[in-house]
């Protein structure tokens, strides 16, 4: 069964008086513990597309389910809460919570959005900081390591509540090609390890190479509905 | 909820320029209302005291009509034997009451053989008068602390003017409520220091000498002070002398007695309204002070921090849980403002009393000023500054909780 599915899905948007179809009918399936990548260049949708996934947006028409809920028509409140249990999120800045050291940021999903036990969360968020490299500087606040770094926090925050799938927008544009791979490594090690689909966006043709599966973005479609495999 | 705090608070220390000067805006704005707090309520109850325990008592109880015509003192509008009795029973029976003093007060000439004026002078028992207003004594600037028979104790201007010093013969002249007129030698037993207010400026002779001049074959009296056990009960006393006396009526129909607190009776009672007011006012101003800061910060925290708000929007944090984050950060920033602002208030309190600092009120030279600050001040401005802390922190967490996380994270 798949975890993603999406029939026709399509966005739209108005700026001023002028209407922007963002996706045009798009249908595609993500199996579990898959490791996706959508390709295209900027403005091709990839961006709308995993907001659509991560229930941050809602498609104009279409269905989309994701781990076997139909996430079209979800009310905000309904939304968090899905998001809180079933998604992860890596984003191209990092996002870090500033005021928060490593350690807290892992720590974030689990206390105050699925109120972990103290010691579930340490035993978790200590699990997941090794895996990632970063127990060493657990105690160190964001603007006291480095841009990798910072994402593989990031790693670790969107996969510490076990979610289904992690959705990464231009997880490594904000990093160097050395780096940009270690981060991509991690992600897949993950995926290995704990069974989560991982979806990110990119444009960087080196980095597609490491997805298992890889769709291409064209103004809104999947090039000719066409199914790219990289890796079988 | 701890880790909440644990947010909040790092979250302002973010910012500590900002959060110290915000801080200090609550905490000056804590330490000028309490210190104004304390210094009216001391000025004030000092002032009621004076007034009170020097001359006037806390309630006084006349014939009905007495007080609107008390300029003329009328001896036709005194209370006969038998009302006293009543009256002092009404009075026996409530237990707030501590003591009670009767008085005649007439008008009459002061003659000192040279020269002679008007006197309005106050038939007294003086061992009664002193229960009833402790401070009477502390009037008598000259001559011996007390009133004996044959003696009068006469007005401090009135003794200037005319020359007069203790031991001096003086003579009173005075008309009965008949129209008779008697005279008395007095000895000037001592010189009463004037106060201000109706009354300020009288004599006081012992009450058989007043009888014995107005020609009284019986008690006659003008007025009923009253002190009470606690000076708090004011209103709930005269509440119930008033329920009590409004059953006796006259042959007009209206009730044979008036009951007046001294807030009736005194003009300091409008000036402690003003005190009141000001206070008001100025716990207002706080208030303002308070919101204003308090919801500046606010506004720009959430601009600032748009895309984190997003981030934790995005991870599944619900927005009740958003609106808290800001709230408690409000809350926090309002709680620092005025534990500052206590502690810096007390202290200037304390520095003020140790001072011993001393003003003149009307002709009251030398008061001392002891601003004193009770703690249900304290607790309820406290109250107020961290409420109004949380309602201006209300806006922007609301804007906060209803960010689309999608929006907020393509801020820039």
């Amino acid at each position: 069964m798949s975890l993603i599915t999406a029939e026709k899905i399509s966005k739209k948007y108005v700026k001023g008086e002028i209407e922007v179809e963002a996706l045009k009918g798009l249908d595609f399936e993500i199996e579990p513990s898959a490791f996706v990548s959508f390709v295209g260049p900027s403005g091709s949708g990839k961006t709308t597309l995993l907001n659509l996934v991560g229930c941050l947006d809602k498609p104009t028409s279409g269905i989309l389910k994701v781990a076997d809920k139909n996430v079209s028509h979800l009310d905000r409140r309904m939304a968090a809460s899905f998001r809180g249990k079933t998604i992860g999120f890596i984003f191209q800045d990092f996002n870090l919570i500033p005021v928060l050291t490593v350690y807290e940021n892992v720590e974030y999903p689990l206390l105050m959005i699925q109120n972990a036990a103290s010691i579930e969360r340490k035993r978790r968020i200590l699990a997941l900081l090794d895996a990632v490299g970063m127990t060493e500087q657990k105690n160190k606040y964001p603007d006291q390591i480095s841009g990798g770094q910072k994402q593989r926090v990031a790693i670790a925050r969107a996969l510490v509540t076990n979610p289904k799938l992690v959705l990464a927008d231009e997880p490594t544009a904000n990093l160097d090609h050395k780096t940009a791979y270690m981060v991509i490594n991690i992600m897949k090690k993950m995926k290995d390890e704990l069974g989560t689909t991982f979806v990110f966006s990119t444009h960087d043709q080196k980095i597609v190479s490491e997805a298992e599966i890889t769709y291409t973005l064209e103004d809104g479609k999947l090039t000719g509905g066409e199914v790219k495999k990289s890796h079988a | 909820m701890l880790k909440l705090f644990k947010i909040a608070i790092r979250n302002l220390m973010r910012y500590k320029r900002r959060t110290l000067l915000t801080a200090s805006l609550i905490t000056i704005g804590v330490v000028f209302v309490l210190v104004f707090v304390s210094v009216s309520s001391s000025f004030k109850s000092m002032m009621i005291g004076q007034v009170t325990d020097s001359f006037l008592g806390h309630i006084q109880i006349h014939r009905e009509g007495y007080v609107a015509s008390i300029e003329s003192l009328p001896l036709t509008m005194n209370l006969g034997p038998q009302a006293i009795k009543k009256v002092e029973k009404a009075i026996r029976k409530i237990p707030e009451i501590e003591v009670h003093s009767n008085r005649i007060k007439f008008g009459g000439m002061f003659s000192n053989f040279v020269e002679t004026t008007n006197i309005r002078l106050n038939g007294i028992d003086p061992a009664e008068e002193i229960k009833t207003i402790p401070l009477f004594p502390a009037r008598i600037i000259e001559g011996e602390k007390i009133i004996r028979e044959g003696e009068i104790l006469a007005p401090e201007l009135l003794a200037k003017g005319m020359k007069v010093k203790v031991g001096d013969t003086v003579v009173i002249i005075a008309t009965n409520k008949d129209g008779s007129v008697n005279g008395r030698q007095f000895r000037v037993g001592g010189i009463v220091e004037s106060v201000i207010g109706p009354g300020g400026r009288d004599g006081y002779i012992h009450i058989e000498d007043a009888m014995d001049i107005l020609r009284m074959d019986e008690m006659e009296i003008s007025e009923i002070a009253i002190r009470l056990k606690d000076f708090d009960k004011l209103h709930e006393v005269s509440s119930k002398l008033n329920d009590v006396f409004s059953k006796k009526l006259n042959k007009k129909g209206k009730p044979k007695y008036e009951v007046h607190t001294w807030e009736k009776l005194h003009p300091f009672y409008n000036i402690a309204r003003m005190i009141d007011i000001m206070t008001f006012f100025i716990k207002l101003m706080l208030i303002a002070i308070v919101l204003i800061s308090i919801m500046n910060v606010m506004v720009m925290a959430v601009y600032e921090r748009i895309r984190e708000i997003g981030t934790i929007a995005a991870m599944g944090t619900m927005p009740e849980k958003i609106l808290s984050m800001f709230v408690i950060e409000g809350f926090s920033l309002g709680v620092f403002g005025v534990i500052l602002g206590n502690i810096l208030g007390i202290a200037i309190i304390f520095i003020l009393n140790i001072s011993k600092i001393t003003f003149d009120f009307g002709r009251q030279t030398g008061l001392l000023l002891s601003p004193t600050l009770h703690l249900q001040d304290v607790f309820l401005i406290s109250i107020i500054v961290i409420i109004i802390s949380v309602i201006a922190s209300l806006q922007p967490a609301y804007k906060a909780s209803k960010m689309e996380p999608i929006e907020a994270l393509r801020y820039v």
